[in-house]
């Protein structure tokens, strides 16, 4: 019996995403017309063997509960949402719940990260991961990056008996060009690892930490003291994100604190594939990941894609979306729920959200159109793709910042946030609209409050 | 030359017609400017008809460029109004005043005053009204002047109530009024003794010296004018244009289910279904608009194409340019002849020469060659 991890984070993490996850958090936004980790969800329910799939974040749970119900439904699987209470890092709630994932005694399970978009190669990850033998603790997916991208990522070294030999996570120099995919196969005895680590980690954090705190408890104290402790704050919060600081003892990083140690003790493994493989880090990236999983429909579930004399493929339209058949669809758009696409209106490369309109004559391209939004007659939505360089091979996303140096918007994808409302015959070019703003103009390049 | 038969005691007309239009290239890179269609009529044939019905018979042009086009062109249009018109080339360019000395033989050969008008000037022409009053003074010119907002950017006109010009301000830093030069006046063949042949410029080199002379006085023009030289402003001079129809009630404006304004559209054109054409726009001979398309402020020319669901807005396309579909076009673009623009692009302000295939959009005004 194997069993499936998705780690999906919570809603202080994926600020990059922002706008869009301020109405949908991040791992429900919907990609080729699935929420993301429907899709992580599918690949799971592939295996037989796979009987429960265990969703951990620190989301609370009326905003997964929905999810969770719909996803049994249709997949006849066990699905349980486990909250974090604290952030505890990507190890850190893995072990929290070690119990709820060893219950039933399975023979491994697969550990996936909620922010990459693949077609994950589960079987054959699994395979490799029983060819290697009881001592396999985890094995890696892993992909070929560019020696300029793999920085940002999870890089390592193998032998060649695919053992990992170095990890390092994100180097500040170049160190291989195999990169972790954040998918893995781990075997329960994972467990014992992180628990050696943890109890080392505790015993540290109280003789070194918590001792430095003890005092008589009263104090004067300057109003400088605060800037003290924003100080103490921001590194705090810093270190939370690159995951250096002091932490709790129950912190862990599954990297730095599991990976990298294991590496060179040939108990761990990568299996480098060459299939489809995104991170969904910027909102940007939402249209690259949907233009790959709708290719994937041509081979997994054909009857998803909408096909039409002015459907371009590849194309998804939910049932419930109304489609003049005079507009003209695609290559590489979702259209949600409830969406009404007038007369005359042209849509490509983009995402269409629940309940948005798009009037007569419009145009969007390279968007995201965000829920009960609506584009007014003859107006353009227009974004600029940010795909991963075609003329190099391997080469991933950028995500690149916000800004560029000189302080101005880096041209991306344009976003409406949920309920905004484009007037008639304007022009949105390159530019991020938040939730529920009613434009009265053209812009361009901007960000509109 | 051509129809050099002209009779004595008939009203002459002198239209400086001039260089190369650089200022509304790329359009005249295919044309010379006077036959660009302003209105679906060439600028000149605009100005050549006003003449005609205050009784000019013989309409001199001062050309130095492409005089072969327009002769060809001019004279089969002309003939139809009863005029005469005779081409006297530069072979230099001889600026506003220079071109009355080449045809000082034509402008002398009776003692009837004469007109002389900038070949870029559009308005409603007075120039029944100019004649009148011209002799009405009695002396040997008189210039049409016209309001603008903003006169510091011209040179100004100053005159007593009487209509008598005491002088000229260049830019004037302080307000001191405006009227400014409407480019029109009717002169008597005396004042040819005041201009040499060679290269000579009428508004600084003789209007100010007969000013001096208590010689000019000024007509102030009624209605709009405009310089039409330039895309801005023959976008502009087109609104005022079709403004000034609308107040006259003209059966050339088009109404139709899907026309919104003032707009005129020639009857060899065919206007899809779903559009909306309007305010202010001129739809040229055999033009054809798809379904779905939106054109305001714009004058699209001879045999061009805008596809479906396109939406333009302060443009002039070129002749026989297509416009694609689900194509946005803004801020004084300007298509030359035989343009086309790709499917679903954007262009901003861009100027596109003759015979160019545009297959990326245009974000920022930019000329492409």
């Amino acid at each position: 019996m194997l069993k499936a991890v998705i780690l999906i984070g919570g809603p202080q993490k994926g600020t990059r995403f922002r706008p869009l996850s301020l109405d949908i958090p991040k791992p429900l936004f919907p990609v080729a017309g699935l929420p993301l980790i429907q899709h992580h969800i599918e690949a799971c329910v592939q295996l037989e063997e796979c009987k429960e799939i265990l969703i951990i974040g620190s989301y609370t749970v009326n905003l997964m509960q929905q999810f969770v119900s719909d996803m049994m439904k249709e997949y006849h699987v066990t699905i349980r949402y486990l909250q974090e209470f604290t952030p505890l890092g990507t190890a850190g709630g893995l072990y929290h719940f070690r119990d709820q994932i060893r219950a039933g005694d399975p023979a491994a399970f697969f550990l996936l990260n909620g922010d990459v978009c693949a077609d994950f190669p589960l079987k054959e990850l699994w395979k490799f991961h029983e060819e290697k033998g009881p001592n396999a603790v985890v094995t890696i997916m892993g992909t070929e990056a560019t020696r300029q991208q793999s920085v940002h990522y999870g890089c390592m070294a193998l032998s060649t008996d695919a053992a990992v030999t170095h990890y390092v996570e994100k180097p500040s120099t170049y160190v291989a060009t195999l990169i972790n995919c954040g998918a893995y196969v781990c075997a329960p005895t994972c467990f014992h690892i992180m628990a050696e680590l943890f109890q080392k980690k505790q015993k540290n954090y109280y003789t070194t930490y918590v001792a430095t705190l003890i005092n008589c408890g009263a104090y004067v104290c300057a109003p400088t003291c605060f800037h003290i402790m924003a100080e103490l704050f921001q590194k705090k919060q810093k270190s939370y994100y690159t995951g250096n600081g002091v932490h709790t003892p129950e912190y862990m990083s599954w990297e730095q604190d599991v990976l990298a140690p294991l590496a060179g003790t040939n108990k761990l493994f990568a299996m480098q594939v060459t299939n489809w493989w995104s991170q969904l880090k910027t909102a940007g990236s939402a249209i690259y990941a949907n233009r790959h999983y709708l290719q994937l429909y041509r081979r997994r579930a054909p009857a998803r894609l909408s096909l039409g004399p002015h459907l371009l493929p590849d194309v998804y339209i939910h049932p419930t979306a109304t489609v003049d058949e005079s507009a003209v669809i695609g290559p590489n758009v979702s259209i949600g729920a409830g969406v009404q696409v007038q007369a005359g209106v042209r849509i490509k490369e983009s995402i269409i959200l629940n309940n948005a309109t798009i009037h007569e004559h419009a145009l969007v391209m390279y968007s995201v159109v965000g829920q009960d939004a609506t584009v007014g007659p003859w107006a353009r939505v227009e974004g600029t793709p940010s795909d991963p360089d075609p003329d190099k091979p391997f080469a991933k996303m950028d995500n690149t910042p916000l800004f560029n140096a000189d302080g101005r918007l880096n041209p991306s994808i344009t976003i409406l946030g949920a309920g905004v409302s484009v007037p008639a015959e304007t022009i949105l070019l390159n530019s991020i609209v938040l939730p529920h703003k009613q434009l009265t103009r053209s812009f361009k390049h901007e960000i509109i409050l | 030359m051509c129809g050099t038969d002209k009779k004595l005691g008939e009203i002459r007309a002198l239209i400086l017609v001039g260089g190369y239009g650089t200022r509304l290239r790329p359009l005249t890179l295919s044309r010379p400017k006077p036959l660009v269609e302003f209105a679906n009529k060439p600028i000149l044939l605009h100005q050549i008809e006003a003449l005609v019905e205050a009784g000019v018979t013989q309409v001199i042009l001062a050309v130095s460029y492409r005089a072969e086009d327009m002769e060809k062109e001019l004279t089969e249009q002309v003939s139809k109004l009863g005029v005469s018109l005779t081409f006297s080339h530069e072979t230099e360019p001889l600026g506003t005043a220079g071109p009355l000395a080449l045809a000082k033989d034509l402008l002398s050969a009776s003692p009837e005053p004469f007109f002389v008008l900038n070949s870029d000037v559009i308005c409603d022409f007075p120039f029944k009204e100019l004649a009148r009053y011209h002799r009405s003074h009695g002396k040997e010119g008189t210039i049409v002047v016209t309001k603008v907002e903003e006169p510091s950017k011209y040179g100004v006109v100053i005159y007593k109530e009487d209509g008598q010009i005491e002088n000229f301000v260049e830019k004037p830093q302080e307000f001191i009024s405006n009227k400014i030069n409407a480019g029109m006046y009717i002169l008597n063949p005396s004042v040819l003794k005041r201009i040499e042949l060679r290269p000579m410029s009428i508004e600084k080199e003789v209007f100010p010296f007969m000013a001096k002379d208590g010689e000019l006085y000024a007509m102030d023009l009624q209605g709009f004018w405009m310089d039409v030289g330039q895309p801005k402003d023959f976008l502009t001079g087109m609104c005022l244009y079709l403004n000034s129809l609308r107040q006259k009630n003209s059966p050339l404006l088009f109404e139709g289910t899907c026309v919104v304004g003032n707009v005129i559209v020639d009857p060899s054109a065919k206007l899809g279904k779903g559009c909306r054409i309007g305010p202010n726009v001129t739809i040229g001979p055999d033009v054809v608009v798809e379904d779905g398309a939106c054109i305001k402020r714009c004058t699209i020319l001879r045999g061009a194409t805008i596809r479906q669901h396109a939406w333009l807005e302060g443009c002039i396309v070129g002749w026989r340019s297509v416009v694609g579909r689900w194509v946005r076009m803004e801020n004084c673009t300007v298509l030359g002849e035989d343009v086309i623009v790709k499917d679903e692009l954007y262009v901003n302000g861009g100027q596109v020469l003759p015979h160019k295939s545009i297959a990326l959009s245009v974000p920022e005004p930019q000329i492409i060659m």
